[in-house]
């Protein structure tokens, strides 16, 4: 079937089988890798994305679900050549060690800020608690967020 | 929480931002999955539902007709190339696809090879086959019972399920300590079944070239080079014709170093085929039969004077290796490092047996961050000297306070034999303690329990042994463990360093060059670190058992110090002095005694590379390369506290505050290290509270997806508090000792110690991980469960 899905601003039309699935789609049809695949169930959250600005498991989203809706993944974070504080956040407090699960902690992060921009430590443990991570213990990834709180307004971030 | 400080790059060691961090916070990384190839198809592996069973039949007629599928392959299709069984790296051999029978649920009976990854699936439900189910082996107790089926019936001579038996120290003068002891406790204590659970799952992209005769193998392995030479053997292709690239790697943990059929498949898929194949298993395909960890049934055995001087420690293991012998272990150790059951203690005598038995489970047997069987070494004696401290009615810390190592015995010989090279073990666990706040922990302890609330306080102090070889002593079939690095100065003064370990997530590309910028002042934003590919890089062993900085840390400094020397006889050329008359200070050689005489890095490499006459012998320009092989392992300690609060209606365990005090000698860079132990702390509070890949009487594993294997998330784990010591190995060029796995190691001990003590008023000593809700209930009821098998 035919589906037309906004991602990152781009309209992309495709011939899809039904039972394709959202990463798949992104990953395999679109070439857009930085979202990724890990457990089939739901569980481990490295394939978070948004669909019209919530974030979603992709791997339990059907593509046509995304028919006409808006998707927004970790390779559309930057803007206009800028890294988000967020993306910057977690280069500065080290929240990322084998890089797996952090396009999908990027984006729940964003998400969290756009609703509250000044999380506590506990919020934003409860934002990701649906995604995993082994390689940092969590605290790293919680400064992370913190430090993209308090410089959501500074004007330079590191390139 | 503590406030994030800036930190500019530095010339060397210290605080420094990682430089791999700038392509995955872009979603840039290159895993293998990311790889794709013109005309790549994808592969599919079938697995057998059952536990044993003997094949009947394989019928592909219906899978060989669909439409997009390019390839059925069957153990049959391999046994016509002689593959249809591969060496394991326990000199054992185990089925890439099942001829026979199958051996356990999950094992590998047949590969599709499709267009795309949905057809490939589809296609493996096409496949009839017919098992003829056989009784199995679940419970590891009863493996060597007579009448017990034979699962490895393929070899010839085998009529039982028995491996190996393996000993070490001294059994007769243990038994004598114990005989005269005034305390001896023993206490049955199971390192249940884990799994490391990288999120990136197990994957390969194979790609041979019919005309060069290259096969180029995309791999997230951890051991590159080791696999080249065993691809080499296996499939008796020549080594200088296979090219394995380990790209970005979603994290390894020891489940990244075996070779796996499906690899070998996509090979074989490739070869047939003449398309490059891509097979990326599933989460349950990667639980059920990707290397496991642990699975030792230990009996521990303390003896101690009644003051609470430990005398002697005894250990019987039982150890699970599934199906296959596959455990990654060196050669002469089938048990791994166990032999430092030890710990941390100046003992009389030490004794343990170890003895290796198939079951019909999958194979494996070493990995998640386990240091070669340390974790389950540590586990046991710190919980025995608990269970010790509670029969003694001593308090746990200063029982092992009592009986530390003093930093005066070292270099000390445990009763094992195992050389400990250096290491301050009261002042390490001190620190933790006054972190921790011990001795108000314990007033408040009691105040809770007077109130009828549960806290408990668990200590645990580890020493690990890491950084395998010497290669005299440890190799993984036949390949000494030792590792090269080469490094190359180019004539504007950037470097290129290229080193035989692969990074999971550890940030070598960082860490390495900051060790080459600590000897030669290059800053480490000019030097790049590639790693990964065995056409660009040295040959070694690769990066698990906490390796890497100890071994080839070690060849990276010993490399830069060669580039050093070399440098030195182009700047006295260039100063027109002798050599000798010249010294180094970071960055530059200059004339003794008129420091304005110099010259830097940058002008040294230039000069290298020119016209410049250079004495006789000298060859010009400044690259080296050097292999290294350790004199001994390194031995990194900590001591781990952990308070927990235990909710006595429910079982259910909070994890309040955890104090990880590590000595892993000098930090080459300590953010990078406190993120090893941030990480390995969750791994043990998993390990310690949820994890298990537990079996049912019929051999069904029971852990196959994480809607059943469980992992902590943010809110298991709290904030982690840390603290260092710093005692340098004395042996090690730049006196580190690897931190990738002294977490996983030290903090299930703690945290299950602290449940144990938080249960005291229910007069229990021991309970088997992972204490779930159910387990701490049951314990409290004083009837803990076995946690690894479903029936009991």
């Amino acid at each position: 079937m035919r589906v037309t899905v906004n991602v990152n601003g781009t309209e992309y039309v495709r011939e899809v089988e039904p039972r394709l699935l959202l990463i798949h789609f992104l990953r395999d049809e679109l070439g857009l890798t930085g979202s990724h695949w890990g457990c089939d169930t739901s569980n481990c959250g490295t394939c978070v994305v948004w669909l019209d600005g919530t974030p979603v498991k992709s791997c339990t989203v059907l593509t046509p679900m995304a028919h006409g809706r808006q998707v927004r993944t970790v390779e559309g974070l930057e803007q206009d050549g800028k890294l988000d504080p967020v993306q910057d956040g977690f280069m500065q407090c080290h929240g990322l060690q084998c890089g797996f699960c952090t396009p999908g902690m990027m984006m729940t992060a964003r998400w969290l800020l756009d609703r509250n921009p000044d999380p506590s430590e506990q919020e934003i443990r409860e934002a990701i608690s649906g995604q995993v991570c082994r390689c940092t213990g969590y605290e790293n990834i919680v400064r992370s967020v913190r430090w993209a709180a308090e410089h959501a307004q500074t004007e330079e971030v590191s390139a | 929480m503590t406030a994030v400080e800036e930190h500019p790059t530095p010339l060397g060691f210290g605080h420094m931002k990682r430089k791999e961090d700038p392509r995955f916070i872009r979603g840039r990384g290159n895993y293998v999955d990311d790889v794709r190839l013109p005309g790549m198809l994808h592969g599919a592996v079938l697995r057998s539902p059952h536990a044993h069973a003997r094949i009947v039949s394989i019928d592909t007629t219906a899978a060989e007709a669909h439409p997009k599928v390019k390839a059925v392959i069957t153990g049959e299709t391999l046994a016509g190339l002689n593959l249809a069984w591969m060496p394991t790296i326990s000199y054992d051999t185990q089925a890439v696809l099942a001829t026979d029978k199958v051996r356990f649920q999950g094992q590998e009976v047949a590969f599709v090879v499709a267009e795309d990854r949905y057809s490939a699936r589809d296609a493996l439900e096409l496949i009839d086959v017919e098992y003829e189910p056989l009784p199995a082996v679940v419970d590891a107790r009863h493996a060597l019972d007579a009448g017990a089926p034979v699962i490895r019936d393929d070899k010839e001579g085998t009529n039982d399920n028995h491996i190996f038996d393996w000993e070490s120290g001294d059994a007769g003068r243990t038994e004598e300590v114990f005989r005269n002891a005034e305390v001896t406790v023993a206490e049955d204590i199971l390192y249940p079944r884990v799994h490391p659970a990288p999120l990136e799952t197990c994957g390969a992209v194979a790609d041979f070239d019919k005309v060069t005769g290259k096969l180029t193998i995309w791999c997230n392995t951890q051991a590159p080079h080791a696999h080249r030479t065993l691809y080499a053997l296996v499939a008796g292709l020549p080594e200088h014709k296979i090219r394995v690239i380990s790209p970005d790697i979603g994290g390894g943990f020891g489940n990244k170093v075996g070779i796996y059929p499906g690899y070998v498949c996509a090979v074989v898929g490739s070869i047939v085929t003449g398309k490059p194949v891509k097979w990326m298993e599933d989460r349950s395909e990667n639980l059920m039969s990707t290397s496991f960890a642990r699975d030792f049934h230990m009996h521990a055995e303390i003896a101690a004077t009644r003051d609470g001087k430990i005398q002697a420690v005894r250990v019987n293991v039982l150890a699970d290796h599934g199906a296959f012998n596959g455990t990654a272990q060196p050669t002469n150790y089938p048990a791994g490092f166990f032999g430092v059951f030890t710990g941390s203690y100046d003992l009389e005598a030490a004794y343990c047996k170890v003895t290796g038995v198939y079951t019909n489970k999958a194979p494996g047997g070493v990995a998640y961050a386990c240091s070669f069987r340390v974790t389950e070494a540590v586990y046991v004696v710190e919980r025995i000297v608990d269970v010790l401290a509670y029969e003694l009615g001593m308090d746990p810390a200063e029982l092992r306070m009592r009986n530390l190592i003093q930093p005066d015995q070292f270099p000390y010989t445990c009763q094992t034999g195992w050389v400990y090279d250096s290491g301050n073990y009261p002042a390490t666990l001190r620190l933790a303690m006054d972190i921790a706040g011990y001795e108000e922990l314990r007033k408040e302890q009691e105040a809770k329990r007077a109130g009828g609330d549960l806290m408990g306080i668990g200590v645990a102090f580890f020493t690990e042994a890491v950084g395998a070889g010497p290669r005299k002593h440890m190799d993984i079939l036949g390949l000494g463990m030792a590792d090269g690095a080469e490094l190359r100065v180019h004539p504007t003064g950037k470097a290129v360093l290229r080193i035989s370990v692969q990074s999971q997530g550890q940030g070598h590309e960082t860490t390495f060059a900051q060790i080459v910028a600590e000897e030669l002042g290059i800053s480490p934003d000019d030097i790049e670190v590639v790693h990964g590919d065995t056409d660009q890089t040295p040959f070694g062993l690769g990066t698990y058992g906490s390796r890497s900085t100890p071994v080839s840390g070690a060849a990276t400094a010993v490399v830069a110090r060669k580039v050093r020397e070399r440098a030195k006889i182009v700047a006295s050329a260039m100063l027109e002095v002798a050599p000798e008359d010249l010294e180094w200070e970071k960055g530059r050689w200059f004339v003794r005694g008129d420091p304005d005489q110099g010259k830097t890095m940058t002008e040294i490499a230039m000069a290298a590379h020119s016209n410049l006459e250079l004495p006789e012998g000298i060859e010009g320009q400044l690259d080296a390369t050097c292999v290294y092989n350790p004199p001994n392992l390194t031995y990194p300690c900590g001591a781990y506290i952990c308070v927990v609060d235990v909710d006595a209606g429910t079982g259910k365990v909070s994890v309040r505050r955890f104090i990880a005090v590590d000595d892993c000698g000098v930090r080459i860079n300590p953010m990078i290290v406190e993120g090893q132990v941030h990480g390995g702390l969750a791994d043990g509070i998993g390990m310690a509270l949820m994890e298990v890949i537990a079996f049912d009487e019929d051999g069904n594993c029971l852990g196959g997806s994480f809607m059943d294997y469980l992992l902590p998330t943010s809110m298991e784990c709290p904030s982690w508090e840390l603290g260092e010591t710093v005692t340098p190995s004395p042996h090690h060029p730049i006196g580190a000792k690897g931190i990738g796995e002294s977490a996983t190691v030290g903090s299930p001990p703690a945290v299950v110690n602290a449940v144990i003590d938080a249960l005291r008023p229910f007069g229990i000593r021991h309970a088997d991980m992972p204490l779930t809700p159910a387990q701490v209930w049951r314990a409290a009821q004083g009837q803990p469960f076995r946690t690894d098998l479903a029936i009991q």
